[in-house]
């Protein structure tokens, strides 16, 4: 198996992440992409760990700091976007303009 | 590596059954007009790319994202979406129009063809050794020994993420006020 085909999967799933947090309405939707990302920057680590062959296997370790790290990013941010649902009674990203002069 | 050695290699099959798909659900992720698929979707592309982990010999890595991104993630994503009352059938102003999305479609495409560029001309020809997959005994001694300071950081971000998450989520009882102020 050759790294480049794990990494130009890792890119085109990375780029459809940026392009639905550039066009989704919805919040949620918004972090969903985001999630999308995060994964293809998981199958980035751990492909390039096994190429490398680390012995303390420290590509693997750190995508498994990432899942960590994105749970508490989703549960922070539906946190916020639940509290700005609450306020505004929207999720829409585009009404969020407040800080707009 | 040639295209003939490529292709007589079964793991390469494995690998397109598996990245088609997910190439095909992480697009339907961002594409789909209704949410409810959109979160299902996501379960197909994790999926995939946990398929490929185990095709890479990173099972214990492959497992963790079964149980803790479509076990616990998605169905997190699921409540956020009841919660928050999305509209759950076919909807059109889910995205932005047309026009944006072009320049969104634009920006990643550029976005892709930089990083798969760059990846092309600096791993031309480097493949994955087949080497022995790693043994969860041995993950989890790198992890206990090695990176045992950065482990212990992220349970404290884990313990920061939860008790945010409830101060924030929570309904103060206090004043009868619905959540914190904005």
């Amino acid at each position: 198996m050759l790294i480049n085909q794990f990494l130009l999967l890792g890119a085109a799933l990375f780029a459809m992440g940026v392009y639905g947090v550039l066009t989704r309405r919805n919040a949620v939707m918004v972090l969903l992409s985001v999630e999308l990302m995060l994964a293809a920057v998981n199958i980035n680590l751990v492909a390039f760990d096994r190429m490398v062959g680390d012995q303390l296997a420290g590509g693997q370790v750190f995508a498994l700091f990432l899942v960590a790290v994105a749970a508490a990013e989703v549960g922070i941010g539906l946190a916020i976007i639940l509290l700005i649902f609450r306020n505004r009674r929207s999720a829409n990203v585009d009404e969020l303009d407040l800080l707009k002069l | 590596m040639d295209l003939g050695d490529w292709v007589s290699t079964p793991q390469n099959w494995v690998f397109l059954v598996v990245a088609l798909p997910t190439l095909l659900a992480g697009f339907k992720v961002v594409q789909t007009s209704n949410v409810v698929h959109a979160v299902l979707y996501l379960v197909g592309a994790l999926g995939g790319s946990a398929a490929l982990f185990i095709l890479l010999g990173a099972e214990f890595v492959a497992w963790t994202v079964v149980l803790v991104y479509i076990g616990a993630v998605i169905v997190l994503f699921l409540f956020g979406i009841m919660i928050t009352r999305a509209p759950l059938g076919f909807d059109v102003t889910l995205s932005h129009p047309v026009r944006v999305r072009v320049a969104a479609a634009v920006v990643s495409f550029v976005l892709f063809a930089l990083i798969g560029g760059a990846m092309l001309a600096e791993f031309e020809g480097a493949a994955i050794p087949e080497t022995a997959a790693t043994r969860t005994a041995a993950l989890g001694a790198s992890i206990f020994e090695r990176f045992v300071v950065p482990f212990e950081v992220v349970s404290v971000v884990l313990l920061a993420a939860l008790i945010g998450g409830i101060v924030l989520a929570r309904r103060d009882p206090a004043n009868g006020e619905e959540g914190a102020g904005l």
